[in-house]
């Protein structure tokens, strides 16, 4: 093999090498990732059917925890689950039909109104939307 | 292998002239002197954009040009898709490294009076090169949807609501409406994804061509005539180049990847120390330091006037510089530029080292 | 019209001077006479306001931002006298009853103040009882029994400068309030004679009830009047104390009365919430205040060695477990965010954990160690998953800084190869 083949080859080679390293980010890239895409305003909270009247559930909504909860009467409502006091995450009570927070006992009604403890402000409703099967809940306007 | 790209070629020789493309390229020559090194830049500037454009058409598959979802998407290119975070990077941090390079290209062929007759419409086509690209950077740094680039976003239209008359009307057609907002998002993203790529594509298509014909400029005073070819010693030195700005984009992308930030809130107060991308920083901070009023004008008003008169001077410099068009040195018109190369550096460098101006 | 008008008075003006005489008093007397009705003449303030005694100027300057010049209130309608009177003895009529005496201030504040009918025109949901409150108070009753030296209206509201409540330059502010009730309780002097203790103020300014109050801003913090009464200031009763403090911290007090201390504190007679964390000098609870902590609260009455020790003892290892793996997380999770990784998703799911750190570390009340275990294994499981994801994330950044490496590698050898082609190219004559 003479200089100038092998200056030929190493110079096809490395640049085989190089679009290489290139492409199979790019390959990679471009097969959908796991999750299909990317969360939205609307966050999908659960499954038609998933909860049981009179019963909650903690998701996650953006960056912070919201709860979405099926009232005895069957309706879905949707808060915010970060306490307006000092940010710990609230819970559904079942047997009060409240929201309490159990770090300083907070407690918020269904409207988010708080009935009594150290929460300063009331808890932001959600909107919540049946889509199919799927319950969505959003940002109010 | 060697026989396979020989029929390749006859194979596509006949039907694309491909003969005489090579006779052209072959015949192509560059000058070689002391100066050089600055050839390169321009090629450079090509390069950058070809990045961007590639990996503008990735993200442009997962990203979403919606209020409710632009930072989500974001979020989830850097976090949920594969080397989302690289290519991501990538577009962020070329972009940045592109302007730069054009400001190196755009003043290097200024103090080499590269712009002197036959080149003249090269420059003016250089400089509606540079307008698209920094109107490339403004509409896209908002894409994200941070806080950052929200509040850069609402400072700059600011400004160029301040150019009297016309203001407030360039204004509401830059932002869609009265103010930043979902209009906003979809009016940039349509900028940037469609009409600059279009007009840029124009633009440059015309620039490369006049650059291919008319031939490299050579500095007013070099007498030397060595010359190399175009193709391929050029074109390789130029790759190597290429690959090594390609190897430091690449370090910068994993060492620092670019931040996807906190989401805009347009009901969240300013924060504090908010300004534009470093390319306008100078800007932004000469209007911080004009005085408020210049002879009972708005001092505002004047600086941007004046901006405006020093970019339609920057532009006809061609037609105003006579004796570099009589391939005579010009020091003033070098002194000028120099003059105006320092003012960029010191207000840029000021507006980081104090930040509370 | 106007011409015609003007061109009148200028006539009568010229045809005759004395109407022009008269029209000017006229004028005078009538611009005069309004604006002394409505600049409301009051002698009190304007011969004060000209006098060289401090003490008996000072009321007017107060008096320019208390509320009740606000309801339109002035001097009279508290210390009697006629202001429309200049001379001072016909200022100091029938009426006039002059400065109060000490002794006498509460019902003195309380004419108005307790009479319903008459609060009622200028707020109708003032509370009217404070009079009443008062006599049941520590200082009523001594005041009751002849101590003119315990505070009365004045001493927290001040006079002639009183501010609503909810003004933060008043005295009865929450933030002021301290320093308010420690003009005399934290007075050695004062106190010397009643034998209370001074350092109640310097306490409460190191606990974290004070923190949240000045530090903080948050005006829902306990002050002085919070659980002891404001008007019926009395320090609470052994007994009172829990309910004091459950009215902001019910869960940690349910979990008490749950506990088998409830019934042990009730029946020796300790008071439930102060054994451990105080009164005044409530410090931020640590888990240093469990057996064997540099706190140590349950060594006042379990001995080492005994059942009730042992079970503090390990609650302590629990919380100081949870609280390591807690950190240790976190610190990976920022490691692998240092390196570039993505990873909001695992920094949101430990919050989770956080909240159950908060969660158990309230449940020491109840003093259930199976519960506690129980939660913190709950929260394990959840620092577990997080724990994984940063690992991931720490491999991600290593695949990177590999994948760069490599891409690297070949650039180089690439533009080695350029190099080397554009050295044979040179050596080639120019073709």
């Amino acid at each position: 093999m003479n200089r100038r083949r092998f200056v030929n080859l190493f110079l096809g080679g490395s640049l085989l090498g190089t679009l290489g390293s290139f492409l199979y980010p790019v390959i990679r890239y471009l097969i959908p990732p796991r999750q299909a895409e990317a969360l939205a305003k609307k966050f999908m909270a659960a499954k038609v059917g998933e909860l049981a009247p009179n019963s909650a559930k903690l998701f996650r909504f953006g960056s912070s925890p919201a709860l979405l909860i099926n009232t005895s009467e069957g309706t879905l409502l949707g808060f915010t689950a970060v306490c307006t006091h000092l940010t710990c995450t609230v819970h559904y009570e079942s047997d009060t039909a409240t929201i309490y927070c159990p770090c300083h006992n907070g407690r918020f009604d269904l409207s988010g109104n708080v009935i009594s403890g150290p929460p300063p402000r009331p808890l932001e409703e959600y909107n919540v939307e049946v889509v199919g099967n799927d319950i969505y809940v959003s940002k109010k306007a | 292998m060697s026989a396979f790209f020989k029929n390749m070629l006859s194979y596509l020789n006949p039907r694309f002239r491909l003969s005489a493309l090579a006779e052209f390229a072959k015949k192509k020559k560059i000058p070689e002197h002391k100066h050089s090194f600055w050839y390169y830049f321009g090629g450079l500037c090509l390069f950058l954009f070809g990045i961007q454009v590639l990996t503008g058409i990735l993200l442009l598959l997962y990203y979403t040009p919606s209020v409710d979802a632009a930072h989500e998407s974001v979020l989830y290119i850097m976090s949920q898709v594969k080397f989302g975070w690289l290519i991501r990077s990538v577009h962020s941090w070329t972009a940045n490294i592109l302007i730069g390079a054009i400001f190196v290209h755009m003043f290097s062929t200024f103090f080499l009076k590269a712009y002197r007759p036959p080149r003249d419409l090269t420059w003016v086509s250089g400089f509606f090169l540079l307008i698209l690209f920094l109107a490339f950077g403004f509409s896209g740094y908002l894409l994200p949807w941070n806080e950052l680039s929200f509040f850069a976003t609402r400072v700059g239209t600011d400004i160029a609501g301040t150019i009297p008359l016309i203001g407030n009307a360039v204004k509401t057609f830059i932002l869609g409406g009265p103010e930043v907002s979902g209009a906003t998002l979809g009016r940039f993203f349509w900028l940037h994804v469609a009409v600059l790529p279009a007009f840029a594509l124009l633009v440059l298509g015309v620039h490369v061509f006049l650059v291919q014909i008319l031939g490299l400029s050579k500095p007013i005073g070099i007498t030397d005539s060595k010359e190399i070819s175009f193709f391929p010693n050029f074109v390789l030195k130029d790759a190597l180049g290429w690959l090594l700005v390609l190897t430091a984009i690449g370090v910068i992308c994993v060492f620092s990847p670019w931040e996807v930030g906190q989401k805009a809130d347009p009901f969240a107060p300013t924060p504090v120390g908010i300004k534009p991308e470093w390319y306008f920083t100078f800007l932004f901070t000469t209007l911080k330091l004009v005085p408020a009023h210049i002879f009972s004008v708005e001092g505002e008003v004047l600086a941007i006037l004046s901006f405006m008169l020093g970019g339609l001077l920057w532009l006809l410099v061609s037609y105003l510089d006579r004796r570099a068009g009589r391939e005579m040195k010009s020091p003033v018109f070098s002194f000028v530029g120099f003059v105006i190369v320092l003012y960029i550096v010191v207000l840029t460098a000021l507006t980081y080292l104090v930040p509370r101006i | 019209m106007e011409e015609r008008t003007s061109v009148l008075m200028q006539e009568s003006m010229t045809k005759n001077p004395a109407k022009i005489f008269f029209f000017a008093l006229g004028l005078t007397l009538l611009l005069a006479f309004p604006l002394s009705v409505h600049g409301q003449k009051n002698s009190c303030l304007e011969c004060h306001r000209e006098l060289d005694e401090e003490s008996l100027r000072a009321p007017v300057e107060g008096f320019a931002a208390d509320i009740h010049r606000q309801f339109g209130l002035s001097c009279q309608d508290c210390h009697g006298g006629n202001p429309l009177q200049d001379d001072v003895g016909l200022a100091k009529d029938k009426s006039f009853k002059g400065t109060p005496q000490r002794a006498k201030i509460p019902e003195f504040c309380g004419s108005c103040h307790a009479d319903s009918e008459y609060m009622k025109r200028f707020n109708p949901n003032i509370r009217v009882d404070q009079l009443q409150l008062y006599w049941t108070s520590k200082h009523g009753e001594l005041l009751r029994k002849g101590d003119a030296h315990v505070a009365v209206c004045t001493d927290c509201h001040g006079f002639h400068g009183i501010q609503a409540a909810n003004f933060p330059k008043s005295s009865t502010f929450a933030w002021n309030i301290p320093q308010t009730c420690g003009r005399c309780h934290s007075n050695a002097d004062e106190m010397k004679v009643y034998g209370i203790p001074t350092n109640q103020v310097d306490d409460y300014k190191q606990s974290v009830h004070a923190h949240a109050l000045y530090e903080q801003k948050d005006l829902s913090a306990p002050v002085c009047n919070d659980c002891h009464g404001n008007h019926g200031a009395s320090p609470p009763e052994v007994t009172s104390i829990a309910f004091v403090c459950r009215k902001c911290h019910p869960s940690a007090g349910d979990l008490f009365s749950q506990s088998p201390h409830k019934a042990a504190f009730d029946g020796l007679g300790i008071s439930e919430c102060e054994a451990c964390h105080g009164n005044h000098k409530i410090l931020p609870p640590t888990d240093e205040m469990l057996a064997s902590g540099r706190s140590d609260v349950c060594g006042q009455c379990h001995d080492a060695g005994t059942l009730p020790y042992d079970t503090g003892l390990k609650m302590k290892q629990q919380f100081v477990g949870y609280v390591a793996s807690l950190q240790s997380a976190n610190d990976l999770l920022d490691r692998a965010e240092k390196r570039g990784v993505e990873v909001s998703g695992p920094k949101f799911k430990l919050q989770e954990a956080s909240t159950t750190l908060i969660l158990v570390r309230n449940l020491t009340h109840e003093l259930s160690l199976s519960e506690i275990e129980e939660k913190i294994d709950e929260g394990k499981k959840v620092i577990g998953e997080v724990k994984a994801s940063g690992e991931a994330a720490l491999k991600e950044a290593k695949f990177r800084k590999t994948g760069l490496v490599v891409a690297t590698v070949f650039i180089f050898l690439l533009a080695l190869a350029l190099y080397l082609k554009i050295r044979e190219l040179q050596s080639k004559p120019a073709s």
